[in-house]
């Protein structure tokens, strides 16, 4: 195997510590959570660095998205040991733009102080969208309504940025000129990101960090070190070893299943 | 098309044909005069109604009694519909009530308002009020519970307290609803009055009806049903307008 890609059959878990020595801005230990019979995420431990980019992967139920609305704040935690910062904002997948508030009004929802206006337009025109301040959000595509939410969610200068599979109901074009905007953003604001996804080339794309979730568990985790821009050919061999972690044969040998020095 | 086929199959054809043959019905003594005056006899009183100004003055009154009803209506239906909307116990202690007053007839009530409220101005604004009610409550109170619950947890998510989601998220949401409720409630409300006027009024379109019945002045009856009409066109042309106004993110109005 590549030997850059020492996912999974590395002796040694990589970059699970935080990144730079500060403080993880999400912290969640044993985290459990249960609807009825069901457990939808079991035991889980997680940290996010500062100004970490985590992308979270996994099938439809495995969970991804009740621990994003866990973070989110929108589930409540029931007194679980789970750290996470009060500046946070989240991007959903449709981009719940309130339909009756023209687009910068939706940016600058819930934001106080007297330069709100400035403030909304500055972050439309980061997304580049500084000429569409007036336009109702219905006669947005879904590709411009996507930056607003991003928009909406910047203005807030949050240390952690949720993103809940936002460029999955864009098409291929639009996906790949967002994912660009997105590591621009990321770039000059550093939020802290999870975005939950279920297409690994975005991960792959994105992340310094792929967690892949499954029936509630961190099934595995790997850091990617390689610069963006040069992941090209790593979307492959990621597919096939997720593949084969999720339908249960690489299990046993190279799974991760905790960061290091976390007690399980 | 030739002109007269045009002219045939113009929508103006059929009402201008009849009001022609009304005319020549009346004319030609057809029409007996105290079955139904001649379209141009109406006109005529019509005229002389309004230059003498006992039009204008018992059509205020009526208006008043309309409004007054109606704002009364309105804001207890929208009160009521937030109470029940925004809150578990609300709906619990409201809605059922609501349900109830729903399957009575509000006209079926006229007797027993008169017991309470006396022949005067209040029994005819409390039926008018208590039947424009029910309208922007169902409609205003389902508004809400419809709100669409991505948007409210978006808007959660921001960070917005309870009452700053009610304010950006569900009464907006609520409104297109609201609007089609206060739809109702005035045409209703111009229902109600006709009904109402008939309780011994002493002034009103209805005075001025019932007094044209006793001396069988069909024209002043035609005159003031024609009112009616118009009053009910102006309410549909107010929502209408308010409509365009409030609603004007949504992508059909926003195209037109």
């Amino acid at each position: 195997m590549d030997a850059r890609l020492n996912f999974l059959s590395d002796a040694a878990p990589v970059g699970l510590a935080p990144l730079h020595g500060e403080p993880p801005v999400v912290r969640l230990r044993g985290f459990t959570r249960r609807f009825g019979e069901n457990t939808i995420i079991h035991d889980l431990n997680l940290d996010i660095a500062p100004g970490e980019f985590v992308a979270l992967l996994g099938r439809s139920g495995s969970g991804k998205t009740t621990l994003l609305r866990t973070l989110a704040g929108l589930d409540g935690t029931d007194g679980q040991d789970v750290t996470v910062p009060t500046s946070r904002a989240v991007v959903f997948q449709d981009a719940r733009l309130l339909p009756w508030k023209k687009v910068w009004r939706n940016v600058a929802l819930g934001l106080r102080g007297p330069d709100v206006r400035q403030r909304a337009e500055a972050a439309l025109r980061e997304v580049g969208l500084g000429h569409r301040m007036d336009a109702w959000p219905l006669t947005l595509s879904g590709g411009e309504a996507q930056r607003v939410a991003l928009a909406r969610a910047l203005v807030r200068e949050p240390s952690l940025l949720l993103l809940d599979e936002p460029f999955a109901a864009l098409d291929a074009l639009t996906r790949i000129r967002m994912h660009d905007l997105v590591l621009d953003l990321w770039r000059a604001h550093r939020p802290a990101v999870l975005m939950v996804t279920h297409d690994v080339d975005e991960a792959v794309a994105l992340a310094d960090r792929i967690l892949v979730l499954d029936e509630g568990r961190i099934a595995a985790q790997d850091r990617i070190s390689i610069p963006r821009g040069e992941r090209g050919e790593l979307a492959r061999p990621y597919r096939e070893k997720f593949l084969q972690i999720l339908d249960g044969t690489a299990r046993a040998d190279g799974v991760i299943p905790f960061p290091h020095g976390i007690p399980a | 098309m030739s002109v007269v086929g045009k002219i045939v199959n113009s929508r103006w054809f059929s009402p201008l044909a009849l009001l022609a043959a009304w005319e020549a019905g009346s004319r030609t003594g057809v029409i007996p005069e105290r079955t139904l005056a001649a379209p141009s006899e109406v006109a005529g009183t019509l005229f002389g109604m309004v230059v003498s100004g006992e039009l204008p003055s018992n059509l205020a009154v009526s208006f008043g009694r309309a409004l007054t009803g109606l704002a009364i209506g309105v804001i207890v239906g929208v009160v009521l519909a937030l109470t029940a909307g925004l809150s578990r116990k609300g709906e619990a202690a409201i809605d059922p009530l609501m349900q109830i007053k729903r399957t009575i007839p509000t006209l079926a009530l006229t007797p027993l308002f008169i017991v309470w409220f006396g022949i005067g101005e209040t029994p005819k604004v409390a039926l008018i009020a208590f039947a424009s009610m029910f309208p922007v409550y169902l409609n205003l109170y389902s508004g809400i519970r419809g709100v669409d619950l991505r948007l409210l947890e978006g808007a959660r998510s921001f960070g917005l307290s309870r009452a700053e989601q009610v304010w950006h998220v569900i009464l907006p949401g609520a409104l297109p609803s609201l609007l089609v409720g206060l739809r109702y409630s005035l045409s209703i409300s111009i229902l109600v009055l006709v009904v109402a006027e008939q309780i011994n009024a002493s002034a009103g379109l209805g005075y001025l009806i019932n007094n044209a019945r006793d001396f069988m002045r069909t024209d002043i009856i035609v005159v003031c049903l024609m009112v009616y009409a118009v009053l009910g066109l102006a309410a549909d042309w107010l929502v209408r307008t308010v409509e365009r106004r409030a609603l004007v993110w949504r992508p059909s109005l926003v195209e037109a």
